[in-house]
């Protein structure tokens, strides 16, 4: 006796929220099942494997019929065949949506292309997340990437309407479209000790000051790329360590006002020309695309590396930062200050973000 | 002239891309009604085309309004070649025939295509505007309304209830058509779908004729049907209750639809037999109801093999069907004298209802059954379709025959079917002998009937239970006691019926599904050899069938059977019996006996052992059955009731000797001397599987318990939680020397894997009962058995629960120790003693069920409410500052659809699709039906040549099922309603190839349409205009909640 045929199909379709997390972990049927075995689930209902196997095929079905809505979500609203309650449908779409951190931190900042597709293979290997989950995700980054590319307005509203994830996930796809536009390097074994969401962090903070659509121009609201314009100005700093006076009169300002409230102090200011060079010289550099993507790796070598080899405490780093900005204001041969606040203001959010171990 | 039906194609969405190269589509639409077609323009390159067409225009008779379907075919514009069909919406524009249903159809359609399936929807608005017609002999029937439900509908009241109607119209099916050879499968696929819709539409116009040559304005309990009968052709049949409803004019006055039966015996004054001491004070004394239908087995084995086509194994008419026609003698016809009147000129009494208006139902007699294996031949002359409608007369003619004998002028709960395999055909019909209560049938109003209860004021509820028969005369053996609860009537010790538990009966503990399941294999054969050797083993089959009920019944230590439904289904080399029913204690009829077992061999010790070990397993089974389903009868002594009535034992021997022509009968001793004792004889290792297969059966996991009929006996405070589903499981029996008892097996695992899984499925809703469970077998190939289970799960509340259950037991209790008291000054003693064994502290319970009623179903609620709407509204909210969001929101456009950019729209009305709830019962829990909109009767064929990238047989019915479903609410919503009840999915034909990579299935469905308010919205509603308001009201809060 076997079963050719086994089907349930409900009025209000059925979501096993276990059953959907194991299909979204890329597991088999059978291996879903042993999992499942393992849970005890028979023991606490007192059913048997055939059972179990018969509903985790069910559900399979079900979710495989349902993934080409989940592609794209409003019509999973507006489908007319599963009726499944709000609340259900938006469990659904959040949790096809979410992904690992240990896998969003091997393709962030890699163009979403055929090419890293293949890689998927070394990343299932090396993270334990299936080579289907990892697709799924995969497929996830470069839907929505596609969908809101040439998308004018908000990048997480845009994200937001068009995929209706939460808030948070829409503000992390927000950062995975954004790095993967901008093609950050996040893979360097410097950087390997920041997490998902430090980068995150960071991509907020630039999309929300340095792109195009920071600037209160309402014909362009480009998330997307940063403003090409601010990154040509960007050069103008450069007179900030150029200039010997300058360089000089700013140490001073920052020495004076920081003077017995850093607990690395002697630290610091054997070091403040490096830092200041280090941190002007990236800003100078962001008019090239090269460099650009390697905005991460310049920011801990130049600054974090620095800093953490003398143990600076995050408070100091904090004390320092800010004076080191706002000192700027009072050099009298500089006219950049909005240029140069609007630079600083984002870098300092990031910076105290990954200055961490 | 009589009708302008107006449609207007407004959109579409979500179209296939039929241009490759563009990615997109250039869709029109073509709208066809009878002869005439008109299109819309095409819209070029898109996939959401927005047509808003002019209104088309049909001017057309109301005949063809009533028999053709509105056909709306969406296409793609193809300069070059010929344009590409994408899919079709058939729309039975029926439910705006008559004024008190839907005014408008309108609403967004799937766009279904028989190869594809669902591909898109389209946005479709239909009106008709009927003009008076007074022609006498018009031949359609426009305004009279038709019911799936089997009771009277909940906002109507019946005046008269008219009775049995009947119709069949037959046709080639097209599949089976010369041209068939060249054309496409979707031209052949459309085409059958095509016709079978004109048909049924044909066959209700006819019915509705009848209904108004009868005066009445409405069909209840409508049941249509198909016969796939292949080469000889197709037949569209139905069946239906005739009634004159009147709309209530207050629906808040009308008892709410989920009504507890317990509340409603307290509401409704007296639903007792008006006259049963007039009626049966005689000596009507009962035996046991056994009426079951060995009758009809008898006939097969009389063979005529006398015609080619005509193997008319059933009786004429004239030969009174044996011993079961007997005359029934003086007494049985001063019985009748008064009800039969009303029913005497009709050619059947029968009523498709099973469930009735208090006071309608006086006697039941049991179930009487027949059925008959045709040869099918091809139907020669379509407009002429006598052939079937004699066989079915003939069927029909035995059932009365046989109600007749069982003293009852009346059969309900009737309904008819058929099973098909090649050209051999078995056709059934089954129902309740009953008694009724006269004034129903004539002009006199339900007032008149409830003032002639108030007036009598007889306070017993046991009536239906009490012998219709007359006892000296019985068809058959059966063992009579006096009535438990009035001590007058005479009542049989097993009762079976094919209705639904009647409100007012009083039940002990709860009910449960009860099984009995049979295969039998059968040699290949050819015509007529073929239908000899099905007719020789249908009575052996109905026989073990009816031993399996009994056998099961009490080993569940209960005592009736309702909405018993036994299903024989033919095979190439088999045939298989599946009978299920739900089983009860009445609380009338007395307690059941245990199960003796009784070896053959009473020397050899340790088989006596064996014998005596199975004995003490089923005693056990039999104790916790009862346990578990709380089945606590109140004890009363021997002496109360009276000495049982002495056995006329001779005389039914004697009797079924004549019945009876089987030797196979003699084995069990339905009148066993002794009382109550129910002896299985194990004579050999089939006995001794039997019995194991009985021990077999594993109940319900605690929190779940289930039926088949609209309610669980016992189970009174639903949630308004349903989930309506439809599992089908096919298994391939290895074909090697299948044996009777491996067959036994095969089946047996697969109906309870089947309960299991379901079980499983649906444990998030304990606790849970499974209602109105349908199991459906087909043989569909050799080795393939297909099992099709529709049901609906309905949470109850546990605590509630417990409480009125033992409000219901004492109620009861308190009720027979009055009757006893006046009867024979019987002492309390008794009475106390079962109440003590309820120990439970009222007042706490109280206080349980108050805080779990407002606290649990609330929060339900509230975490339903939509998690999208709250990211869309907070979307507005978030990022740098407001002005520059509402712009964005306002200019963000490429994708999605303007409904969906709207943000500022109150959150998800437009977006979501609005909930439509199905139900195979009559009613919505928690709700009060409002209004019903009309009959749902669809069909559909969907075939695939890609089986495998479908994702095989189960992805492939798997997705046509839940587009069905899809296609049923789609409907639904479209005439303004929120909900299907009476629901059934009369059909699942499946059929396979995998060599070729093909599969086909065919799916029937019907149910009612309706619009339903919850009864926690009742009371704003009702503060407003009534029905004015419910309809957009009751949808908007679906959509919300």
């Amino acid at each position: 006796m076997t079963s050719e045929l086994d089907i349930f199909v409900g009025n209000t379709t059925l979501i096993d929220e276990d059953v959907y997390r194991l299909w979204l972990d890329g597991y088999s049927v059978t291996d879903a099942v042993a999992l499942r075995v393992r849970s005890g689930i028979l023991e606490q209902t007192g059913a048997t494997a055939a059972v179990l196997q018969s509903d985790t095929m069910d559900h399979y079905r079900t979710f495989h019929m349902l993934e080409r809505l989940l592609h794209a979500p409003p019509k999973l609203l507006h489908q007319l065949i599963f009726q499944i309650p709000p609340s259900r449908q938006a469990l659904l779409i959040e949790r096809y949506y979410a992904f690992d951190e240990a896998f969003v931190r091997e393709v962030l900042g890699k163009k979403l292309s055929k090419g890293t597709k293949k890689d998927l293979d070394d990343i299932s290997t090396k993270t334990g997340i299936t080579l289907k989950s990892c697709r799924r995700q995969f497929d996830n980054f470069k839907r929505v990437f596609k969908v809101v590319e040439e998308m004018r307005g908000s990048l997480v509203d845009n994200i937001q309407q068009h995929f209706l994830l939460s808030d948070r996930l829409a503000r992390d796809y927000a950062a995975i479209v954004f790095f993967a536009n901008n093609r950050f390097e996040t893979g360097k074994k410097k950087l390997q000790y920041l997490s998902f969401g430090d980068f995150a962090f960071c991509a907020e903070l630039m999309i929300q000051n340095w792109t195009l659509g920071a600037v209160d121009s309402q014909m362009d609201d480009m998330d997307m790329d940063l403003d090409k314009e601010f990154l040509q100005d960007l050069k103008e700093l450069k007179v900030l360590v150029a200039d010997k006076d300058l360089l000089d009169l700013h140490k001073s300002l920052v020495c004076t006002a920081l003077r017995g409230k850093l607990g690395v102090f002697s630290e610091m200011e054997a070091n403040f020309k490096n830092l200041s060079r280090g941190l002007v010289n990236v800003a100078a550099k962001l008019t090239h695309n090269k460099d650009v993507r390697d905005l991460f790796v310049d920011l801990v070598e130049k600054f974090v590396e620095p800093c953490r080899s003398d143990h600076w405490p995050l408070s100091d780093v904090r004390f320092f930062l800010n004076q080191y900005s706002a000192s700027v204001h009072s050099l009298d041969g500089f006219r950049h200050q909005t240029l140069w606040d609007r630079y600083m203001g984002t870098l300092r959010g990031c910076l105290l973000r990954l200055y961490h171990d | 002239m009589p009708g302008k039906l107006k449609v207007k194609i407004v959109a579409g969405r979500h179209l296939p891309v039929m241009d490759r190269a563009s990615d997109l589509t250039d869709a029109f639409v073509e709208v066809k009604f009878g002869n005439t077609t008109f299109k819309t323009d095409v819209y070029l390159k898109s996939l959401n085309p927005q047509w808003n067409s002019e209104w088309f225009k049909f001017e057309v008779d109301d005949e063809d309004l009533q028999d053709e379907p509105l056909q709306i075919t969406v296409l793609d514009h193809d300069t070059y070649s010929a344009n590409d069909a994408i899919g079709k919406v058939y729309i039975d524009i029926d439910p705006l025939l008559y004024s008190e249903a839907a005014t408008v159809i309108s609403g967004w359609f799937p766009i279904y295509d028989t190869i594809h399936g669902i591909r898109g929807e389209i946005n479709v608005v239909v009106k008709v505007d009927l003009f008076n017609d007074l022609n006498r002999f018009r031949q359609s029937s426009c305004g009279v309304k038709f019911f799936c439900t089997t009771s009277i509908p909940k906002c109507y009241r019946a005046v008269i209830i008219h009775g049995f109607v009947e119709e069949l119209v037959v046709n080639e099916d097209p599949e089976y058509q010369w041209i068939d050879r060249i054309r496409t499968p979707r031209a052949s696929n459309e085409a059958r779908q095509r016709l079978i819709s004109l048909m049924s539409g044909e066959l209700q116009r006819k019915i509705g004729l009848k209904v108004l040559e009868m005066r009445g304005n409405a069909v209840v309990g409508y049941l249509q049907c198909f016969d796939l009968e292949g080469e000889s052709g197709l037949v569209v049949r139905a069946i239906g209750t005739a009634c004159t409803l009147d709309k209530l004019s207050s629906p808040a006055a009308f008892l709410p639809a989920c009504n507890s039966p317990s509340k409603e015996m307290k509401e409704i004054p007296f639903n007792e037999d008006p006259n049963p001491n007039t009626h049966s004070s005689g000596p009507s004394t009962p035996l046991k109801n056994q009426t079951y239908s060995f009758s009809p087995s008898k006939s097969y084995s009389r063979q005529s093999s006398s015609s080619d086509t005509d193997l008319s194994l059933t009786p004429k008419t004239g030969m009174g069907s044996g011993s079961a026609g007997k005359e029934g003698g003086p007494f049985k016809a001063l019985l009748r004298q008064q009800t039969q009147s009303a029913l005497e000129q009709r050619e059947f009494p029968f009523f498709t209802l099973t469930a009735f208006p208090p006071g309608f139902l006086v006697h039941v007699g049991g179930v009487v059954s027949a059925r008959s294996v045709k040869l099918l031949d091809r139907i020669h002359n379509p407009d002429e379709p006598e052939t079937r409608d004699a066989w079915w007369a003939e069927i029909r003619q035995e059932i009365k025959s046989h109600a007749k004998a069982l003293g009852c002028h009346a059969v309900v709960g009737y309904s008819e079917s058929t099973s098909i395999c090649e050209e051999v055909c078995i056709l059934s019909a089954s129902g309740t002998a009953a008694v009724l209560n006269p004034r129903f049938l004539q002009d006199g109003t339900v007032e008149g009937c409830l003032e002639q209860r108030l007036e009598e004021n007889l306070p017993t509820r046991c009536g239906f239970c009490h012998i219709p028969y007359d006892e000296l005369n019985m068809p058959f053996p059966a063992h009579l006691t006096y009535c438990y609860n009035c001590r007058k009537q005479k009542v049989p010790d097993v009762l079976f019926t094919t209705i639904d538990l009647p409100t007012d009966a009083t039940v002990i503990g709860k009910g449960c599904l009860i099984q009995a399941r049979l295969c039998r294999l059968k040699k290949k054969a050819q015509a007529e050899a073929n239908a000899t050797a099905i007719s020789n083993l249908l009575p052996f089959m109905e026989y073990e069938v009816h031993t399996q009920l009994m056998n099961k019944l009490k080993l569940k230590g209960m005592n009736a059977l309702f909405g018993l439904r036994i299903q024989i289904t033919v095979g190439e080399n088999m045939l298989m019996g599946l009978a299920s029913a739900t089983g009860v204690y009445l609380a009338a009829l007395p307690t059941p006996g245990g199960i003796q077992i009784a070896g053959k061999t009473p020397n050899d010790g340790s088989y006596e052992q064996h014998i005596s070990h199975m004995q003490k397993k089923i005693n056990d089974t039999i104790a916790k059955n009862k346990e578990l389903y709380e089945i606590s009868p109140p004890e009363i002594s021997e002496e109360i009731i009276g000495s049982p009535i002495p056995e006329p034992r001779q005389r039914s021997r004697l009797l079924r000797s004549q019945s009876e022509s089987s030797d196979e009968v003699t084995e069990l001793d339905l009148s066993h001397g002794k009382k109550d004792a129910f002896v299985l004889e194990i004579d050999d290792t089939d006995a001794m599987e039997d019995v194991h297969s009985l021990l077999t059966d594993v109940p319900p996991p605690s929190g779940f318990y289930s039926c088949n009929t609209e309610i669980m006996p016992g189970i009174n405070n639903w949630t308004s939680e349903i989930q309506m589903f439809t599992s089908v499981r096919v298994i391939r029996l290895s074909s090697l020397n299948l044996t009777n008892q491996a067959l036994n097996k095969n089946f047996n695992d697969l109906c309870e894997n089947l309960l299991k899984s379901l079980y499983f499925k649906l444990r998030s809703m304990i606790p849970c009962c499974l209602c109105h469970v349908n199991f459906t077998v087909s043989l569909p190939e050799d080795e393939l058995i297909q099992v099709t289970v529709t049901a609906v799960a309905i949470t109850f509340d546990k605590n509630q629960a417990l409480q009125t259950t033992k409000t219901h037991v004492e109620k009861s209790l308190q009720r027979a120790s009055t009757d006893n008291e006046e009867l024979l000054q019987f002492p309390l003693e008794l009475c106390s003693d079962s109440l003590s064994s309820h120990p439970l502290p009222p007042a706490k319970e109280h206080l349980e069920s108050a805080s779990s009623n407002s606290g649990i179903p609330a929060a339900q609620r509230d975490r339903c409410s939509s998690w999208i709407e709250l990211i869309k509204l907070k979307a507005q909210t978030i990022r740098r500052g407001s002005i520059k969001t509402t712009v964005t929101v306002e200019k963000a456009s490429p994708v999605g659809d303007g409904n969906f950019r709207n943000r500022s729209a109150p959150p998800c009305a437009n977006s979501t699709v609005g909930v439509v709830k199905m139900t195979p019962l009559s009613f919505i829990p928690g709700a009060k039906i409002t209004k019903y909109l009309g009959i749902i009767n669809m069909f559909f064929i969907r075939e695939t040549t890609s089986l495998r990238e479908e994702g095989g047989v189960s992805g492939f019915l798997h997705a046509f099922i839940a587009e069905v479903f899809a296609m049923v609410r789609a409907h639904v919503a479209a005439l303004g309603g929120n909900a299907v009840v009476s629901y059934i999915m009369k059909q699942c034909v499946f059929m396979e190839n995998p060599n070729k990579n093909q599969a086909q299935c065919l799916i029937n469905v019907s149910g009612d349409a309706v619009v339903f308010v919850r009864e926690s919205d009742l009371e704003v509603v009702s503060t407003q205009q009534p029905t004015a308001n419910c309809q957009s009201s009751c949808t908007e809060g679906e959509v919300t909640t």
